[in-house]
């Protein structure tokens, strides 16, 4: 069992976790993340690391409520226990001197970008961050963006902070102005990252996107998690979550992200209404 | 007239009772219900108890067989689950997946008139008997020291049969052992793989508490290579080292559609249902999605699990195996073929898969395959299957489970510097599971590719002597 330190709501639907899990913080880097079963019937859910601490031996998520694990977990307070985190899994991201790096975070991808922008801007490189949202509702970790990147770009697709449109507005606008650019990476939601790569494969940057492919184990065993990589078969969790952005097949993935949606609604209805017997036995 | 007047040699084997039909395909629990007392005892006595008990030498573990099975003829149930346990740890989990038909049953003498004593029966009745009507003993043990008088501490990397028997003797001897193990779940494929039909899990967490009583420790959720690596592992003062990761990573087919919605791998399946337990879905919160059709590829036994498990659950109307040679080629046990069988489910033999076949959502919908024949016998001795021209035709399912197999997992392996493999990517290992690091052992289905518990178990014993010697050794 593992103890939620503290919990802040950044957004509608998107909290901020601090769970005291010290054989994570161990060995986690930039990139890696964690598996979480919320409680003893719960199901196996990836989540990046956001931070960590490692003299306090706590890791820090941030996440989205979008289905029964995350809003189950939105649910669990200061004090409340995870029933289990194992981690980290992944590789972690590849720390050099690359330059010029553009880093492009969408929606809760912004927590996975965080991280790996600190590492090479550490590192040496020039780190400028695009950050989009749908609102300025759902705006999160602007200033802490801003810490660890030579300058932040936003996008909300209504215009209500920074500029209306798109990530890859805002990367377009680079590239026309010339900006020297040595490697892009995007994290976020699949339909952005695979924008992102058509973009930059047009002008011939290397691209590095984190995908989020169904996960239960994260160790090999399974291979639910497998997407095409250049025509070949891959296993997200130990092969990545990092690939070439112009050699993996988005469609496919978009697809089989799609397979328990219906599932889903099943799982959240049966939630409800345990609840409300619950709510009405009191 | 009662058995006592015929001859032992002629007395019949004693059926052991099991769940009808129609009724275990709607349930998900134990078919063979096990003997009662008097069953056993009866079983028992048609022992000839031999001079020379070929039965020991085919058992991979050579219980003393003979032993025990007089035991329980003479009512002793305590010394027969005593005579047992002196060399295997795991007797409830044997007595039940053990393949007894090619090992002790197949050396019994008394399979010359095709009538071998029930030895994985009167097993698992001393077990079973054994947790229902005594207090299990915990032994005295006394803890090992190094010279400084601290205790001397033995890591085990996952808790399978390997793992959870390594631990137990080590703890036994002394050592403070602690299993690290990457799922929530301590027991490995006895948990995640093998169904809970077949295997309740409340025997492997008999076991695991066991363990715990003895002193081991269990560190769940911690995958080694990730979690920690070997090294940190020295670092954190472990004097050696037992790797008992299984075989692990999923083999495809490597044909078109594979990754389509509704193809899952034989370990996703087994894991989403038995491990997290789909089949209580949406009380439990994993989700396992089959339509009304399944195919199944492969006829050995994860092949039988998974199709079992599959007809068991609920909207499921049609269960297919597919394998591309004939009957007497099937890899899986005979008696769980004819208990898929009776279960209804249907065998395409001499059949091969070329493609799966989506529909405009990305989910399967059908499976082509292909006729295939017999040639010459090819180097693993059976006959070579040979696809049979213009014979493709469509089977509609939604969904397909490849039971192919597994492959070695990297996931450790690749991280351990000077770790010696074998061509399949294998830890290798010499007659004592010492790896090519001192201090490093490894045993179960991570050095000889997937195999059986009762042979993870034995490598598992073997390693733990060779630990204890090499503490000795040391002088640590
Ligand atoms: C390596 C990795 C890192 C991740 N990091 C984060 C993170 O830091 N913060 C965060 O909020 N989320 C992250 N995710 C996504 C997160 O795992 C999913 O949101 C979560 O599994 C949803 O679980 P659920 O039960 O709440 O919803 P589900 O019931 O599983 O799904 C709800 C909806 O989300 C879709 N969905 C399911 N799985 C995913 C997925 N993996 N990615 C995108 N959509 C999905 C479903 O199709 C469905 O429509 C990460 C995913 C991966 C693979
Ligand atoms: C569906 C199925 C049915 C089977 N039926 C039978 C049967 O009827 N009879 C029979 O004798 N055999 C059967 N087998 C084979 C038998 O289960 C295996 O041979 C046996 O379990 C091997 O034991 P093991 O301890 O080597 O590995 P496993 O049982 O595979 O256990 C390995 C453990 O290590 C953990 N692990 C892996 N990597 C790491 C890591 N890096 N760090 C920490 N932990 C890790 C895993 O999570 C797992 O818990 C079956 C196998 C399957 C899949
Ligand atoms: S352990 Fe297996 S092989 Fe040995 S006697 Fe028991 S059932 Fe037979
Ligand atoms: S070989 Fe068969 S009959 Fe002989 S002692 Fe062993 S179990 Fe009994
Ligand atoms: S999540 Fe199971 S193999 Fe990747």
């Amino acid at each position: 069992m593992y103890e939620i330190m503290g919990k802040k709501e950044l957004a509608k639907d998107i909290k901020f976790m601090a769970v005291k899990a010290p054989h994570i913080t161990y060995n986690a880097k930039a990139g890696n993340f964690i598996v979480i079963i919320v409680d003893e019937k719960g199901e196996r859910i990836p989540l990046t690391i956001y931070d960590w601490d490692q003299e306090k031996g706590i890791v820090y998520i941030v996440f989205m409520e979008v289905g029964t694990s995350t809003k189950k977990l939105g649910q669990l307070n200061k004090g409340d226990y995870l029933y289990a985190i194992a981690g980290p899994f992944g590789n972690s991201f590849h720390i050099e001197k690359y330059g010029n790096v553009v880093i492009i975070g969408g929606g809760v991808g912004t927590p996975a970008i965080f991280p790996i922008a600190r590492e090479l801007k550490k590192a040496g490189n020039k780190v400028i961050s695009i950050v989009g949202f749908r609102t300025k509702e759902l705006l999160i970790l602007k200033n802490e963006m801003e810490t660890v990147s030579d300058n932040v770009l936003i996008a909300t697709n209504d215009g209500t902070f920074g500029k209306k449109g798109l990530v890859t507005d805002i990367l377009q606008d680079l590239i026309n102005k010339g900006e020297k650019i040595d490697l892009v990476i995007a994290i976020g939601p699949v339909v952005m990252m695979k924008a992102v790569s058509d973009l930059t494969k047009k002008y011939n940057l290397k691209t590095i996107v984190s995908l989020n492919a169904m996960m239960i184990d994260a160790t090999g065993m399974c291979g639910v998690c497998r997407v095409s990589v250049g025509g070949e078969t891959k296993f997200s969790c130990v092969d990545g979550p990092d690939f070439d952005g112009h050699l993996v097949d988005f469609d496919e993935l978009m697809i089989r992200l799609s397979a328990y949606k219906d599932k889903e609604e099943e799982s959240l209805h049966y939630c409800r209404l345990n609840k409300k017997i619950k709510d009405e036995l009191k | 007239m009662t058995q006592d007047n015929i001859p032992k040699v002629k007395r019949q084997r004693i059926k052991m009772q099991e769940q009808d039909v129609n009724e275990r395909i709607k349930n998900f629990l134990e078919v063979p219900l096990g003997y009662t007392e008097e069953e056993a005892v009866k079983e028992a006595e048609r022992c000839l108890q031999c001079k020379d008990p070929k039965c020991i030498s085919g058992c991979p573990v050579n219980i003393n067989i003979k032993e025990f099975i007089f035991k329980i003829s003479k009512k002793d149930f305590e010394g027969a689950i005593d005579t047992i346990k002196n060399d295997n740890s795991l007797p409830a989990v044997c007595g039940r997946v053990c393949p007894q038909e090619e090992q002790c049953e197949a050396a019994c003498v008394m399979q010359k008139t095709k009538n071998p004593i029930n030895i994985g029966g009167l097993e698992r009745f001393a077990a079973d008997n054994e947790a229902k009507n005594f207090e299990i003993k915990i032994p005295v043990i006394e803890k090992k020291l190094d010279k400084n008088g601290n205790p001397i501490k033995i890591a085990i990397i996952g808790s399978g049969p390997a793992g959870l028997t390594c631990a137990g003797d080590l703890a036994k001897k002394g050592y403070e052992t602690v299993i690290y193990e990457a799922l929530h779940i301590p027991g490995g494929v006895l948990v995640y793989g093998i169904p809970e039909f077949r295997l309740p899990k409340i025997i492997v967490n008999r076991e695991v508490e066991y363990l715990k009583k003895l002193g081991v420790r269990f560190e769940l959720n911690c995958v080694i290579g990730k979690t920690f690596t070997i090294d940190d592992l020295f670092k954190m003062e472990y004097k050696a080292i037992f790797i008992g990761v299984g075989a692990g990573t999923p083999v495809f087919l490597g044909i078109p559609g594979e990754n389509l919605k509704g193809v899952y791998s034989a370990n996703e399946f087994l894991t989403r249902v038995n491990a997290m337990k789909a089949f209580l879905f949406p009380e439990y919160d994993t989700p396992v999605k089959l339509g009304e059709k399944v195919a199944i590829i492969g006829a050995g036994n994860v092949a039988m699990d998974a199709a079992r498990w599959a007809r068991r659950l609920k909207g499921i109307k049609e269960v297919h195996i597919i394998y591309r040679r004939s009957e007497s080629e099937m890899p899986a046990r005979i008696e769980e073929i004819k208990r898929a069988k009776e279960e209804g489910i249907i065998f395409n033999l001499l059949t091969n898969p070329v493609e799966i076949i989506g529909n405009q959502h990305g989910w399967v919908k059908a499976i082509k395959c292909i006729k295939m024949e017999l040639g010459e016998p090819d180097s693993s001795g059976r006959r070579r299957p040979i696809p049979i021209k213009g014979s493709e035709f469509i089977i509609e399912v939604d969904t397909v489970i490849p039971a192919l197999g597994t492959k070695a997992n990297k996931l450790l392996t690749s991280d351990v510097k000077n770790l010696k493999l074998n061509k399949w990517g294998y830890i290798e290992v010499d007659e004592n599971c010492a790896t090519s690091i001192p201090g490093v052992f490894a045993g179960g289905d991570i050095t000889t590719g997937s195999a059986t518990v009762i042979a993870a178990m034995g490598a598992a014993r073997r390693a733990a002597n060779a630990i204890d010697q090499y503490i000795k050794d040391k002088e640590i």
